[in-house]
Formats: structure tokens, C-alpha cells, sequence
């Protein structure tokens, strides 16, 4: 009778409970479910891979063939200024961190629809799945390393032994790109039109990137002085400014700008998980 | 002894709100332009209770049912004590770790091997990496795949998929297990396997909540049952008084006349009165395998008028189970334009193809893809045997399953198959 007391004593409480406002991100859950993390996570990898005729090499070869569709297209023919890094370089360097932004987002909005099955089926906190498809992405994004490095090497530009700040600036981007993928995510249950616009919105934001092409001219000044501060409030400015500063030595994203872009990337990640948090509550009568 | 309590519900309910179509999402353009047309008020929403005042315990062991008609609450009962959905109102407690099994299968991934599905099954609903290693084999062996273990899910048949698929959840060993009619899978060998599985788990003194529209199987599994009906709580106590009360339930639907029938689902434009069958132009009780019959639904329009309807009437086998037999009159080509507004709608069966058995028949009108009327287990057909193949033989009563017409051959696969082929396909012509 006292081991069974004592089963009982250690056995975990359920409350089930109407919605409450304010109930915070249950962390608790999401490490209590972090097997199930590593194998949604797993479950992306494997099928990316199984699915496409390239396997993992495909990782490789998507921004090597962007790097150089952008090179004989921008490089040779529109020319734009690259602060004398050649076109290729210039681009990979924020090819990479941008693909990673761009699924993380595109694949982080559907994640949740994709997956509807699950939500009316099972219970587990529902982050997992966002939070699984960015890890699943981080993963092509370290293996998409050794080809920028590559690259580098190939057009004989020098590595910055600044390089490993680099893993500051791209946080900056999983910061954002996980944010952004949550926010639509949760939106995406509720209308389900919100899956259409979410492709033009990451076309908007590459174009509003400077990826393929540069806020400085050649001479190091800023082309129109003052914008910069504007366009750092994506994110994603400062960060691909700041990895391709940190790696090739191009300029400095500037301190300002930094922390617009911080201070714009931490405020789309707390209402990302604000709203997420209230509209988990019903996403299985929605979806 | 309160400790003893391992599940409590207290005044628990959940309010759906319903729009204007069933989808639960909307659309982001149309919520804002209604927003603006209407200035500001936003869209108008039904409201719905699928459950209301709803208080029950269960104690540590013991084996609750839970039954009712379609529609009664018992899934969004399920899908709260599983915490898929909250409550609107009210609260349960439950004391240890819990485990749902609300469909056989969730999560399978038709790309990934079998032992991949197993990791990755066994992770959703809530197995430890280790849990899974330590009964993999198990697993394996249970579900009978074994050299397809490294095989794409994709190249399984249906039932290889289903064995795998329960052979999962069967492994799951949570202090509270919650299962929805998972027991209706598979061939008849297997969920004698899967119902013993249920049975140790319930002697290992695990506590179980179970919904199932087998009224069999509940009477072999559960201690008590909770019966629903529209929300609450209409009966509550042992397993043999709710089934019995169930049954009652069921007999005396089937008595009230169909016009005095609430339990109805459909706008009403349309509304069966009667239903019944004919034989050579006389009412009989019930049809006979192999023999001519009429379904005859009469029927009325209190709206006036309505357009382009279409018929149907579904034989199941078990009450809300699959259908057996499907008849829709819209497939078969047949349109009614313009009905009258009052009338009978006739149905001519050749040779009724069921075996004799006990069927539950439900009937449904709609137009344009609304639903006028439909009405559940409008009535309990026991069809009488008969001669369908015209060789003297009876059907099996147990398969239930339709008949068709068939022609059985074998060939020899020796050398010369041409003229055995030209035999048997001049015998078919």
C-alpha cells in the first residue's frame, strides 16, 4: 500500500482547463518533448532527402546554382557594385544565410496546415512542429558552409579572421526567420488565405536584403545616406551585412543599424510566440 | 479514498462556433471585407455546445466505456481529456501520465521505412527513445512485417500499414490510456490479438477510457460506461445497465414514428415521414437476399417547393459503422428536378445483395450539396435469407458483405494457354 501511495505521489497531474490569457511559453513541455523534436526534425530531413533525385547533395548544389545563375546574370551583364569582391562571392556569402531565412519562413508558415492531422489527432506542444522545420533547415545551412568557403577559396579572396562572428549575425537571421515562420504559422490555421501571400512577402523581403546588391558604393559610402537605418528594421539587413563584414571583410553593418535590427528581430519573435501561444488553444477546432 | 481518483471531470463543456460553412478556417480577405461592410462587428457565428455539464471519475484500474450516438459528444469528450482541445468551461484532472490513441496510424509517413515510422509513431505519441528500443522487436513481431521492416511505408498494403500502425500504440504504456474505436481495424484474426492486448492492459491495472460504437467489445472491456446523448450525461452507472439503456434508447427511437424524430441533421426544406419496403407492389417487414425489393421514403416539403434533390440510404453493419451497402441516387443518374410536395421516393433493388443479417439503415436527402435531411439508424433490418446465386446455397450471414454476381475459372499454366484462354473468355462473353 505505501509503494502504491508513493507511485501515486510521484505520478504527474493533468489539469485540464478552459483557455487562459497569460499562459506563457511552457517550456517545460517543449523539453519534456524534445524526442519528439529530434524526430519531427529527423522526419523533415529524411523525407527532404528521399525526395529529391540529389540526396543531400542537394544542400550543396541549390546555392552554388543560385550563386552563379546571380553571377552570369547581375555580375556580367548589370554589374552592380560589390565593394571589388568578385559578383559570386559576393553573392553566396548571402545566398546562404538567405535560402535558410527563406525555407525557414516559407516551410515554418506551412508547418502547422501541413501537419493538421497531427494537431486533431494527438496532443504535444505545438511549437514543436515550427521549431522542428527551422532545426531541420539549420542543418542545410552548416552543410551549405564548406560550399561558401569553397567558393571563397576558388576566386582567391582571403577569409577574415573575423569569421566566426559570423555565428552572431546568422542567430540574428534564425532569430527572425523562426519568428516570421511561427507568427505565419498560427496565422495560417486561422485563414487560410495567409499561405498565398506569404511566398510574395519573402520575395519583397530578399529584394529589401541587400544580397545582390550593396547599400555602399565602391568608394565604402553610403549610396543614399540615412536609408540604412530604415531598411535594418528587416532583420535580416543587418545580419547578411554583418556575416558577409565577418567572413569577406565588406563593410561594417554599422552599431545603429545593429541594433535596430536586433531590437526589430526580438520584437517579431515575443509577438510570434505571444499570438501563438492564445491561438494554439484553438487550433484544433480550426483546422 | 480520494487517491485513488485517477480521472475527474467536473462540470466540464465545450462551445463550438460554427460559421457559415463547416470549415473551421476562414479567410483573411473575407473577414476583412465583412469586417468593413458591416463596420466593425465581424463576422456572425453560430453557437454550438457538443458537450455540457458533463461530471464523471474514474478510479485507478478501472475500464470506463463510453457510447452514443453519432453526434452525442463522445469525440470532443475524448479530444479534451487528450488535451487536443480545451474546454470552454468546467475542468478534469488526471493523475498520470496520459496516452491517447485516437487514430490508428497518425503521423505515418508514407516516404519513411517502417523502422523509421516506428521512432517516429512512438515519439508522437509520447514513447521515450529508450521505450521504443527497448520494444522494438516486440513491436515488429506483433505486427507480423517482418522482412519489410526497411521498406518505404508506401509499398505496404493497407493492412500491413494498419497491423504496424496499432502495433505502436498496442506498446504504449501510459498509466491512463485513451482509445476511440481503434479496435475496428484490420481482419477479424487481428483484433482478437488487438482486443487481448486491450485486456492485459486494462489487468495490468492501468486505467482505461474507451469509446467504441461495438457494443461487444465494450461489454468485454469496460467495468462502467457513460452513455451521451446531445451533449450530456443520459445514463451513467455498470456496463450492462448503460448498454442496456443504449439499446432501449435505440428500440425506442425506432418506435417513435420518423415525422416525431428530432435526432435529425439538414436545413428541414425536406423531411422523411416514412420509410418502407415493397415486394411485387405489397409492404413487407424486410427484404430477402436475392429477391426483388422497393426502398420506399415518403417524404414532405414544409418550405415549399424543392430543387434538384438527391437521395440515399446506407446499410451498416454496426450502428455508425461503415456502410455496407451505399444506394445515391445521384450517381446512378437519376435527378429529380422538380419534386412534388408531398410524395414517396422509390428505390428499385434488384435481387437485394445482403446476406441475412441485422442491418442499420440511415437515409439522407440533399440539394446542391446542402443537407435537407438525414436521419441515423431510422430503422434495424433483420433480412431474411434467401437464394441469391440461384444454386441453392446460402450466403454467409457473418461476412456482411454485398453480393455481386461472379464467375469463378482455373487455368492450367502449362504450354498452350491460348486455347485455354479463348475457353474461358467465350464462356464470359
Amino acid at each position: 500500500m505505501s509503494t502504491a501511495e508513493a507511485q501515486i505521489a510521484a505520478v504527474p497531474e493533468v489539469v485540464i482547463a478552459p483557455p487562459s490569457r497569460w499562459s506563457g511559453i511552457q517550456l517545460g513541455e517543449l523539453w519534456a518533448h524534445r524526442e519528439l523534436i529530434y524526430f519531427l526534425t529527423k522526419r523533415e530531413l529524411q523525407v527532404r532527402y528521399k525526395q529529391s533525385v540529389f540526396g543531400v547533395s542537394w544542400a550543396v548544389l541549390q546555392p552554388l546554382a543560385f550563386a552563379f545563375i546571380f553571377a552570369a546574370i547581375f555580375g556580367t551583364l548589370v554589374n552592380l557594385p560589390t565593394q571589388h569582391i568578385p559578383f559570386a562571392v559576393y553573392a553566396i556569402v548571402g545566398l546562404v544565410p538567405w535560402l535558410f531565412t527563406a525555407g525557414a519562413i516559407g516551410n515554418g508558415a506551412t508547418s502547422l496546415v501541413q501537419d493538421a492531422n497531427l494537431i486533431s489527432k494527438v496532443y504535444f506542444p505545438r511549437l514543436a512542429l515550427p521549431i522542428s522545420k527551422a532545426l531541420s533547415l539549420i542543418v542545410d545551412l552548416v552543410i551549405g558552409v564548406p560550399v561558401v568557403l569553397l567558393m571563397i577559396a576558388i576566386y582567391g579572396v582571403g577569409i577574415e579572421a573575423t569569421a566566426p562572428l559570423a555565428i552572431l549575425f546568422l542567430a540574428l537571421g534564425v532569430i527572425t526567420a523562426f519568428g516570421l515562420g511561427t507568427l505565419f504559422a498560427a496565422v495560417n490555421v486561422k485563414y487560410r488565405d495567409v499561405g498565398l501571400i506569404v511566398p510574395v512577402f519573402i520575395q519583397l523581403m530578399f529584394f529589401a536584403t541587400p544580397i545582390l546588391w550593396s547599400v555602399v558604393d565602391a568608394n565604402g559610402n553610403h549610396i543614399r545616406d540615412g536609408i540604412q537605418y530604415i531598411l535594418a528594421i528587416n532583420p535580416m539587413f543587418s545580419a547578411i551585412e554583418g556575416v558577409r563584414w565577418a567572413v569577406i571583410g565588406t563593410n561594417f553593418p554599422g552599431w545603429p543599424e545593429i541594433a535596430i535590427s536586433a531590437a526589430s528581430s526580438l520584437v517579431i519573435l515575443f509577438v510570434a510566440l505571444r499570438y501563438f501561444q492564445s491561438a494554439e488553444q484553438s487550433f484544433a477546432d480550426n483546422i | 479514498m480520494p487517491d485513488e481518483i485517477a480521472i475527474k471531470v467536473e462540470n466540464l463543456g465545450k462551445r463550438y462556433e460554427i460559421g457559415d460553412d463547416d470549415a473551421g478556417y476562414e479567410l483573411l480577405t473575407e473577414t476583412i471585407s465583412h469586417w468593413v461592410r458591416t463596420f466593425g462587428r465581424g463576422p456572425k457565428h453560430k453557437e454550438f455546445w457538443a458537450l455540457k455539464n458533463i461530471n464523471f471519475e474514474v478510479r485507478r484500474g478501472e475500464t470506463l466505456g463510453i457510447i452514443g450516438h453519432n453526434g452525442a459528444g463522445k469525440s470532443t469528450l475524448l479530444k479534451i481529456l487528450s488535451r487536443i482541445t480545451l474546454p470552454t468551461e468546467g475542468r478534469a484532472v488526471l493523475h498520470g501520465r496520459v496516452g491517447a490513441l485516437l487514430e490508428v496510424g497518425t503521423g505515418f509517413h508514407q516516404e519513411l521505412t517502417g523502422r523509421e515510422n516506428i521512432f517516429l509513431n512512438g515519439a508522437i505519441l509520447n514513447m521515450s527513445r529508450a521505450e521504443i528500443i527497448r520494444k522494438f522487436d516486440e513491436i515488429v513481431e506483433f505486427a507480423d512485417i517482418g522482412p519489410f521492416i526497411d521498406t518505404p511505408v508506401k509499398r505496404y498494403s493497407s493492412g500491413m500499414q494498419m497491423r504496424l500502425a496499432f502495433s505502436v500504440a498496442a506498446h504504449l504504456e501510459p498509466e491512463i490510456l485513451i482509445v476511440d474505436e481503434v479496435l475496428s481495424v484490420g481482419d477479424l484474426a487481428f483484433q482478437e490479438k488487438c482486443l487481448g492486448r486491450m485486456e492485459q492492459v486494462s489487468r495490468e491495472g492501468r486505467t482505461v477510457v474507451f469509446i467504441s460504437h461495438n457494443l461487444g467489445s465494450v461489454l468485454a472491456l469496460c467495468d462502467s460506461a457513460i452513455m451521451l446523448s446531445k451533449g450530456e450525461i443520459a445514463s451513467t452507472g455498470s456496463v450492462r445497465k448503460v448498454v442496456d439503456d443504449y439499446v432501449g434508447d435505440i428500440v425506442h427511437q425506432q418506435t417513435l414514428h420518423l415525422s416525431q424524430r428530432t435526432d435529425r441533421h439538414g436545413n428541414g426544406a425536406l423531411r422523411f415521414t416514412e420509410v418502407w419496403f415493397e415486394r411485387d407492389g405489397k409492404v413487407v417487414d424486410s427484404p430477402t437476399t436475392g429477391s426483388d425489393c422497393d426502398i420506399v421514403l415518403s417524404y414532405e416539403t414544409p418550405g415549399g417547393p424543392v430543387k434538384n434533390a438527391n437521395f440515399g440510404v446506407m446499410f451498416g453493419a454496426m450502428e455508425g459503422g461503415a456502410a455496407t451497402l451505399n444506394l445515391d441516387s445521384e450517381t446512378t443518374g437519376s435527378q429529380f428536378e422538380v419534386l412534388p410536395s408531398t410524395g414517396q421516393v422509390r428505390c428499385s433493388l434488384p435481387r437485394f445483395p445482403l446476406p441475412p443479417a441485422q442491418y442499420f439503415i440511415h437515409i439522407w436527402a440533399e440539394s446542391g450539396g446542402t443537407r435537407l435531411d438525414e436521419v441515423h439508424s431510422v430503422l434495424v433490418l433483420t433480412v431474411a435469407g434467401g437464394d441469391f446465386f440461384g444454386t441453392g446455397r446460402m450466403p454467409r450471414a457473418e461476412n456482411r458483405t454485398v453480393l455481386v454476381d461472379q464467375k469463378w475459372g482455373v487455368e492450367p499454366t502449362e504450354d498452350e494457354p491460348s486455347d485455354l484462354a479463348a475457353q474461358s473468355s467465350s464462356s464470359s462473353a
